[in-house]
């Protein structure tokens, strides 16, 4: 134990090193704002270091494995991808993708020609570098860096990933794709994309957040965005994380909604060793609307995190959260949805929903609700529920003819489906439905008890 | 030869003894009507053709089409043409019912190496069936079940019936619940189905579903027995008297051990 807490506080001070080599050469280090901005971040991580489970907001999540691996940020060059490698990864009727390898925004893969004038899509280190001032008023502005020590973490390293800007009333017809592929690593690698996404008054888009893997080995994602909802803005943000299981995937999006503001984030954690995936909206404008969806299906020794953490901070507005986790093997789902109603957030309606299936004895699910309401006239909801496959529907579905698994995945798939129900028609829901199916195509493909894989992935409490 | 033959069966339910020894035969081309009063087994045995796991059979066998029934998983016995209309359907929730009926049909015409069809051949062949049980449309596109008023989903599993025509329908209490228009039409919809290569098994509490589905055969069970088979008459004779009269009947019938 002690050995360890020696090896964590060394390795933040590997951190501070890193930052430091990082800052030499960090493209935007000669502004003083946003140098002011990393170094307050790497001062407040190195301050607090890695968050433990005696952390409330991280009770039921270790990451003491990401506290004592030595991870390197990956060094430009060494970067070999061809378009090749990419085949597939495009979503049919999104009229932008760009790709991010190892964190860093590759042009010559990436197209975005189809976009109304006036629209601003690129990389955040090319926006950083020729015309730093557009960003400067919100950048950093809203990410809760005190709090989560992975957001300083991304704030002090924030260098490239995504930077859109869709000026006042136009709107986006297909979904602009922003790929994050890690490639293979020797050594213990990570990379903290940064994404900046600000919506004009009367805007409407979707943006996809999808991240993957193209060859093994070590890595931690640590990525942060900040969505920006002018006035009556319609946003449609998707996060889906589907890397493979030696991967340790930090997400955090933070929504800002102005007055009359609607926006849906949706989340589809189906890969990832480690994942937590934050989403904070904060309704800041009367008559925000706000829908957080999210499916998490987790197998093997997944460890699934989703933290919510949505803030009331005017009146008539209205959120719900509804997640569906599904949980095989020894795998391991969190749910935790806190709601704060602020004082002066008066006609709040906020409701909160959490429905998980166990398919075996060892997987585990931890939902909480954590309600703060500082308002009297509100209305709070919240509820969860932990169940199996319905024996009667499987009996039902068998008696006419269908085989044991089909019938099991026709369930499983029924219930993820009340995901895909709250998406809007169109190419993300489509490419969401896609990716589902597959999913549980590959890994509901045997009866209960029956393993599906041998047990070769490292539990996160053993890893070190 | 028979297409079901059940001998001798006996079947418990954590530790107590449901079915005490059935005997029974159907052939193909016969209804047959088990009537008898609440708790007596009826339902029990339909779950056991239809191969519910929670049953343990203790003794006996049962062949259908000659093979050991009580060896199939369900859906093999699905496939083999055995059907079971539910006394109280499931309702799945993000299963269509189109998706659903074609899936199971498909499972079966695989089984059967019979080539799957595709939606193309198969939804003009739902919707006529849809007709026959005056099921409307948006049916079609729901969920299993889902929000199905009771007479609904008792039309919805004679429309099953009626795409995947099995050799063998076990109805169970199919008559519960329903008015007397939604009587006459599931009653249409199983009397269409009649067939000299088919067999059904009417399971019911009530002599009503069998002045529109009239029986071959009727077979009274009561306490885990038959006690009194014969011909559709009987199901009269026990309205006027009463389950009660056949009660006493069973009780001086000597066990036999």
């Amino acid at each position: 134990m002690i050995k360890h807490m020696t090896t964590a506080i060394q390795n933040v001070q590997d951190y501070l090193e890193n930052f430091t080599e990082f800052e030499k050469r960090a493209t935007g280090r000669n502004l003083p704002w946003l140098r002011r901005l990393r170094d307050d971040t790497i001062a407040r991580f190195y301050e607090v270091g890695f968050p433990t489970t005696h952390d409330e907001d991280w009770r039921f999540t270790n990451v003491s494995a990401i506290a004592r691996t030595p991870f390197l940020l990956k060094e430009k060059g060494k970067i070999q991808l061809s378009k090749k490698d990419l085949a597939g990864g495009a979503i049919e009727g999104a009229p932008a993708q760009l790709v991010f390898v190892d964190g860093q925004f590759v042009r010559e893969c990436s197209h975005f020609a189809n976009l109304p004038r006036g629209v601003t899509i690129a990389g955040l280190k090319d926006q950083i570098a020729n015309n730093p001032d557009a960003i400067e008023a919100y950048l950093g502005h809203y990410l809760d860096t005190r709090r989560d020590p992975f957001s300083a973490l991304n704030t002090a390293f924030a260098e490239d990933g995504a930077y859109v800007h869709v000026p006042r009333g136009i709107v986006l017809d297909g979904p602009i794709h922003l790929l994050f592929v890690s490639t293979a690593a020797d050594v213990p690698s990570m990379m903290h994309p940064r994404n900046l996404l600000v919506f004009d008054t009367e805007t409407q888009g979707t943006v996809i957040e999808e991240y993957v893997s193209l060859g093994a080995g070590t890595v931690l994602c640590n990525s942060a965005t900040e969505l920006i909802a002018g006035e009556s803005a319609t946003v449609s943000h998707y996060m889906i994380e589907r890397e493979h299981k030696q991967a340790f995937n930090i997400s955090t999006l933070r929504i800002q909604q102005a007055r009359s503001a609607n926006v849906t984030s949706h989340s589809l954690l189906l890969g990832g060793g480690l994942v937590r995936n934050n989403v904070h909206p904060v309704l800041a404008g009367e008559g925000g609307e706000c829908l957080i969806n999210g499916l998490f299906l987790g197998d093997g020794r997944q460890h699934l995190d989703n933290y919510m953490h949505v803030e009331h901070a005017s009146p008539h507005c209205s959120s719900r959260q509804f997640y569906n986790g599904i949980l095989d093997g020894h795998a391991h789902g969190v749910f935790h949805g806190r709601i704060v109603v602020h004082k002066d957030a008066q006609k709040t309606d906020a409701k909160q929903t959490n429905r998980n299936l166990l398919l075996s004895d060892d997987a585990q699910i931890d939902t909480k609700p954590q309600l703060e309401i500082y308002a009297d006239d509100v209305k709070c909801t919240h509820g969860a529920t932990i169940g199996q496959i319905e024996e009667n529907a499987l009996f039902y579905l068998r008696s006419r003819g269908i085989d044991e698994i089909s019938a099991r995945r026709l369930l499983l798939f029924a219930f993820a489906s009340e995901c895909l129900d709250r998406m809007q028609p169109g190419a993300a829901r489509d490419h969401s439905e896609r990716l589902i199916h597959e999913h549980l195509l590959s890994v509901a493909n045997h009866l209960p008890g029956q393993s599906s894989h041998t047990q070769t992935e490292r539990s996160w409490e053993e890893v070190g | 030869m028979s297409l079901l033959q059940i001998k001798n069966l006996h079947v418990t339910v954590g530790g107590h003894e449901i079915l005490k020894g059935i005997d029974l035969k159907l052939n193909p081309g016969e209804v047959h009507s088990i009537m008898g009063p609440n708790g007596s087994g009826k339902s029990t045995l339909a779950q056991v053709l239809a191969r519910r796991q929670t049953y343990e059979v203790t003794q006996g066998e049962v062949l259908f089409n000659g093979k050991d029934l009580l060896a199939m998983k369900p859906e093999e016995a699905a496939c083999e043409g055995l059907f079971m209309a539910f006394q109280y359907p499931v309702e799945i929730p993000g299963i269509g019912n189109t998706y659903f009926l074609r899936s199971a049909l498909n499972a079966i015409r695989k089984y059967r190496g019979e080539d799957e069809m595709d939606a193309m051949d198969f939804l003009p062949m739902f919707r006529e069936k849809l007709k026959l049980l005056e099921m409307d449309e948006k049916l079609l596109n729901r969920s299993v079940n889902e929000g199905f008023s009771g007479g609904e989903k008792k039309r919805n599993e004679i429309l099953q019936m009626a795409v995947l025509q099995p050799k063998l329908a076990i109805l169970d209490e199919t008559d519960s619940g329903l008015d007397i228009d939604a009587l006459r039409i599931v009653a249409k919809g199983v009397n269409g189905m009649r067939s000299p290569e088919r067999a059904m098994l009417v399971v019911t509490h009530y002599q009503r579903l069998l002045n529109y589905i009239v029986p071959d055969y009727v077979h009274v069970l009561v306490d885990g027995r038959i006690v009194r088979s014969g011909g559709a008459e009987l199901a009269l004779e026990l309205e006027e008297k009463g389950y009660s009269w056949t009660e006493t009947e069973a009780r001086q019938t000597p066990v036999s051990a």
